[in-house]
């Protein structure tokens, strides 16, 4: 550094050290820099690289279309229908009060929809789309559509909804579908289930069949920006869709049994295949829309269904209980057969009553029946015999026999809130009312009262198993399910059951067949006047009144009879059958709510009923199955 | 070269062209065409609204820079004074009836132009301490008492700078006064003591700070604090970095700065979206450009015969140096957000103007190396 002039030199010369010092501090962080670089360009590439995909691929869930349900003859009673719906996503929560106000301005929101979208927009994680509103009208679209450029993130959605055809007809059966809950989710890891758009089956089959009807969930990779908005789309893949599914349900006959019930204010039934546990119909009446369930049931209409006394949110038909009455004395009869306390040609006597202490227990027939077998005690429902036959036989014997016809537990049939009923027993009674059991007990449940309740599903189980000849069938509604349409077809049919033997002797059913004919049959039956005048219609059952409330001495003194009770006092009137008599096929139960007598009111329901099903004869026809045109 | 460090003044005016560092020339023309490159890709492929005006600009600029580097030191020497004092009538303007943009005043309406003060004021702070300090012997210069009307100097700028507010070009200021200061002989205590007072005075300038200066403090300290509110910037940007690798996602794939993720990804961002794209190879690249217009401003320093020249190019360097210290450093994570642009790459007028002015200077001062100048007038 010769060339400076003097004078300047001192300057200069602790200028250069100094600036020497500086540009090597200089250097130093230059060279901090290039290190920062390296550590995360090289060392924490991978890690960044993540985050730079997560930040703008998003997976994101194609929903499966929904599996169709059909009856057994191919009509259809839950489809899917085209719904617009308007979407939105909110960048990070930001702004959504803003977006919020202007969609409440267009669509006229309402306090409890502002709240439920403001949350559900706080919730969204990765920018997932919310639910605005479902099933648009045209207008509504148009409107939003116009003021797209004031609604940043939303976005209208063509999804799908559930319709239901059939409407109430078949509600209790076919159930509905809602959003979500937290309860669905428990021991499901779907992530489909996660999706706004999400519908769960709610009840009836939508429930039960809830994880075929799905399907599996599509996903579709897009590339997103920093406000959520797709850019493109770089992989997907399809899904599965939902099971098809073909219910034992016969449509007409379900429609035919409703009208029959519905001329009383409140009833159910059951039509069972006795072969192979097929149920082909089941009415509770009343019902109520699915479609407005669908559509998203409003908080009036539905504290109107959960107010009305009818309870037509309830199938009564599987969870409604009432005391089987005389339908019950079959089991106690079989009981006795089968402990052999009993032959078919014992003989037992009837005076009106029969005295047990100082209790007296009555016979319908204040006169008495006089000396009767088995088989005339169920044609003439003479009760003497059964407190007799029961007591003979014991609680245990007669709770074990039920238990074999299916009381006091749940079926197969899987229907979510059906009641197990109660068939009651010594230990039962222990545990329950904390007393012993007592004769009197015994006598009660032998026709069928006291501590004994039952659905009416278990009610036509129970016909089913005797008809079929000891054979344990389960209640069945899923006839097939397949997911392409084309493969979806009822079965071929069947004549002999599958299902294990009850091992019960196939001599005491008889009789107890040969009861049940006669009911309906002899003379004598108390159900005579309901035979069929086509000798090929002709069936066999069994009536039965279930006491709601007991009407006292000093009452009937006072001249209190049933037809003077208010209705929700009177007794239950209900029905059993099955046809045709010589090779039974069909099983059915009837309960009229307080419809008294159940040969005055039930029978002709189940008469009308088992021989509409005897002529449709639906287990062997299948050529009545259409298959729907392709949608 | 070394023919030329002998050579007699006066010289022509071919020698003057001559003299003109053309390999400094190459690289900031090339920095700049990385700006033109990196704003393209921020536009998404598109020349408007950045890239082409950033050429236009840089081409004024260039012109500009000659200009300047044929201009004779004395005349700067003159016009010192005059320059910082308009500077300062500018920043005083600036806070009474300037602009507000991004939450702070920086700038000036005049006419169809927008100024950056502060930018300008850069400059006549390092024109008139290079003058302050050329009229001083070296006993002077290191002596307490002449290093008050300096740092009057500096910290008027400081202030008036902090008040718009705008803490990245404050530190700038501040920053490259003291290493003018460092260079021109200031005893070493006295940095020592300005050190520890600066320090001490932390919880008082954290007394003074915005909220959002504040939060961009503590988001530096903790980005993980508020990854989607403050910290935001600085995690996209390190992700956008980082995930760039080695070779970069290739020009125009950045996927953090075309979705948007990259806040102001054509300014303060500007080093991020170039290097997502282009790796830590491009990265390297562009820092090695900077790293050899600083060599070069040393040298020019060096072989500078007289004291104010010397200073001039340190000061222009030491500028330079800073913007891409602090801007770099920034994106990355190192520093807390600033708003520092870096320069010849980021959009924006004045800050490249200035910058070329600067380096006009810096190139005259190799131009006029060996000019007589006078201590003392």
């Amino acid at each position: 550094m010769k060339p400076f002039r003097k004078g300047d030199g001192e300057r200069s010369g602790l200028f250069t050290r100094r600036a020497l010092l500086l540009g090597g501090a200089q250097a130093v962080l230059m060279s901090a820099l290039a290190g920062r670089l390296y550590q995360l360009q090289v060392i924490e590439t991978d890690r960044f690289a993540t985050l730079a995909d997560d930040n703008r691929i998003n997976l994101r869930l194609l929903p499966p279309s929904r599996g169709l349900i059909f009856d057994r003859t191919g009509q259809p009673l839950a489809v899917n229908r085209n719904n617009f719906r308007a979407m939105a996503t909110s960048d990070r929560g930001r702004g959504a009060d803003v977006l919020v106000d202007r969609l409440d301005q267009i669509l006229g929101l309402g306090e409890v929809e502002r709240t439920r979208l403001l949350r559900d927009l706080r919730r969204s994680r990765n920018a997932q789309p919310v639910v605005v509103r479902e099933n648009l009208g045209w207008e509504e679209v148009a409107r939003l559509e116009f003021n797209a450029p004031d609604l940043p993130g939303v976005f209208i959605d063509l999804g799908q909804s559930r319709d239901y055809p059939e409407g109430e007809l078949m509600s209790h059966i076919v159930g509905y579908t809602g959003r979500v809950s937290d309860e669905d989710l428990a021991g499901r890891d779907d992530p489909v289930l996660q999706l706004a758009t999400m519908r769960f089956g709610k009840k009836g089959v939508e429930r039960s069949l809830e994880d075929d009807l799905r399907g599996r969930a599509g996903a579709v990779q897009v590339e997103v920006n920093a406000v959520g908005r797709v850019v493109r789309e770089l992989d997907r893949t399809e899904g599965q869709p939902g099971s098809n599914a073909l219910l034992t349900i016969d449509l007409d006959l379900q429609r035919l049994a409703t009208e029959k019930i519905r001329e009383h204010q409140s009833g159910s039934l059951v039509v069972l295949d006795v072969v192979t546990g097929d149920v082909l119909a089941i009415v509770s009446t009343p019902g109520f829309d699915p479609n407005t369930f669908a559509r998203g049931i409003s908080q009036a209409e539905w504290r109107e269904l959960l107010d009305n006394p009818e309870r037509p949110l309830h199938n009564k038909a599987i969870a409604g209980v009432y005391p089987p009455g005389s339908t019950y004395k079959m089991v106690t009869a079989l009981a006795a057969l089968e402990a052999k306390v009993i032959d078919p040609w014992t003989r037992l006597p009837c005076v009106g009553f029969i005295e047990l202490g100082n209790i007296k227990f009555h016979c319908w027939l204040k006169a008495g029946h006089g000396s009767t077998n088995v088989v005339e005690a169920i044609a003439q429902s003479c009760d003497c015999f059964f407190y007799e036959a029961a007591r003979r036989a014991g609680v245990d014997r007669i709770s074990d026999m039920a238990a074999r016809l299916g009381f006091g537990k749940l079926s197969e049939l899987g229907l979510p809130g059906e009641s197990s009923g109660n068939q009651p027993t010594r230990a039962w009674k222990q545990e329950k009312i904390g007393k012993s059991w007592q004769h009197g007990d015994t006598f009660n449940l032998g026709i069928g009262q006291g501590y004994m309740n039952a659905t009416p599903l278990q009610l036509a189980v129970m016909t089913a198993r005797i008809a079929n000849g000891g054979y344990e069938v389960q209640p069945n509604l899923l006839l097939a399910k397949s997911t392409p349409r084309e493969e979806l077809g009822p079965p071929a049919p069947r004549d002999k059951p599958t299902a294990p033997s009850l091992r019960l002797d196939p001599k005491h059913l008889a009789v107890i067949r040969d009861g049940m004919n006669q009911v309906v049959n002899s003379s004598q039956g108390t159900a005579n006047a309901l035979r069929a005048r086509d000798p090929a219609l002709a069936f066999a059952g069994k009536t039965g009144t279930a006491q709601v409330k007991r009407i006292t001495e000093r009452e009937r003194a006072m001249g209190i009879t049933q037809d003077s009770l208010p209705w929700h006092l009177r007794h239950h009137a209900l029905f059993v059958c099955y046809g045709p008599v010589d090779n039974p096929r069909y099983a059915c139960a009837v309960i009229i709510e307080h419809g008294q007598g159940g040969g005055k009111t039930a029978g002709p329901i189940g008469r009308d009923v088992l021989a509409e099903t005897m002529k449709r004869d639906p287990s062997r026809r299948t050529d009545r199955f259409r298959k729907m045109a392709s949608r | 070269m070394s023919v030329a460090l002998d050579a007699p003044a006066p010289v022509g005016f071919a020698e003057k062209i001559w003299r003109i560092n053309w390999g400094l020339v190459l690289v900031l023309t090339a920095i700049a065409g990385i700006g033109v490159l990196a704003l393209y890709s921020a536009a998404g492929g598109r020349f408007e609204p950045w890239a082409a005006r950033h050429a236009v600009r840089y081409g004024a600029a260039f012109s500009l820079m000659l200009v300047v580097a044929l201009i004779h030191p004395k005349v700067w020497l003159t016009l010192a004074w005059p320059i910082y004092i308009v500077s300062l009538l500018l920043l005083i303007a600036v806070d009474v009836i300037g602009k507000i943009g991004m939450g702070a005043q920086r700038w000036l309406v005049i006419g169809p132009m927008q100024i950056q003060p502060s930018e300008i004021a850069k400059v006549a702070m390092i024109l008139v301490l290079a003058r302050y300090y050329h009229g001083l012997r070296k006993d002077q210069a290191a002596q307490f008492l002449y290093t008050l009307p300096p740092l009057a100097l500096i910290l008027v700028v400081v202030g008036l700078v902090m008040v718009q507010p705008d803490l990245g070009t404050a530190m700038m200021v501040l920053l490259a006064g003291g290493a003018i200061l460092f260079v021109a002989g200031v005893r070493l205590w006295m940095f020592l003591v300005a050190g520890l007072a600066a320090v001490a005075s932390l919880p008082i300038a954290w007394s003074f700070m915005h909220e959002y200066q504040r939060k961009r403090v503590l988001t530096f300290l903790d980005p993980d604090r508020d990854p989607l509110g403050a910290g935001y910037h600085i995690t996209q940007s390190k992700i956008a970095i980082g995930s760039g690798g080695l070779f970069g996602k290739g020009f125009l794939g950045g996927t953090q700065s075309s979705l948007n993720f990259l806040p102001e990804k054509q300014t303060d961002f500007i080093f991020t979206t170039f290097v997502e794209e282009w790796g830590m190879l491009g990265a390297c690249v562009l820092l090695g450009l900077f790293a050899l217009v600083l060599v070069w401003g040393f040298s020019i320093a060096f072989r500078s015969q007289h004291h104010f020249g010397r200073l001039l190019a340190l000061g222009v360097t030491a500028m330079m140096f800073l913007y891409v210290f602090i801007n770099i450093a920034m994106v990355m994570g190192l520093l807390p957000v600033v708003g520092v642009p870096l320069p010849l790459v980021s959009n924006g007028g004045t800050a490249m103007v200035s910058v070329m002015f600067a380096c006009g200077l810096l190139i005259g001062v190799n131009v006029y190396r060996d000019a007589q100048l006078p201590r003392t007038r």
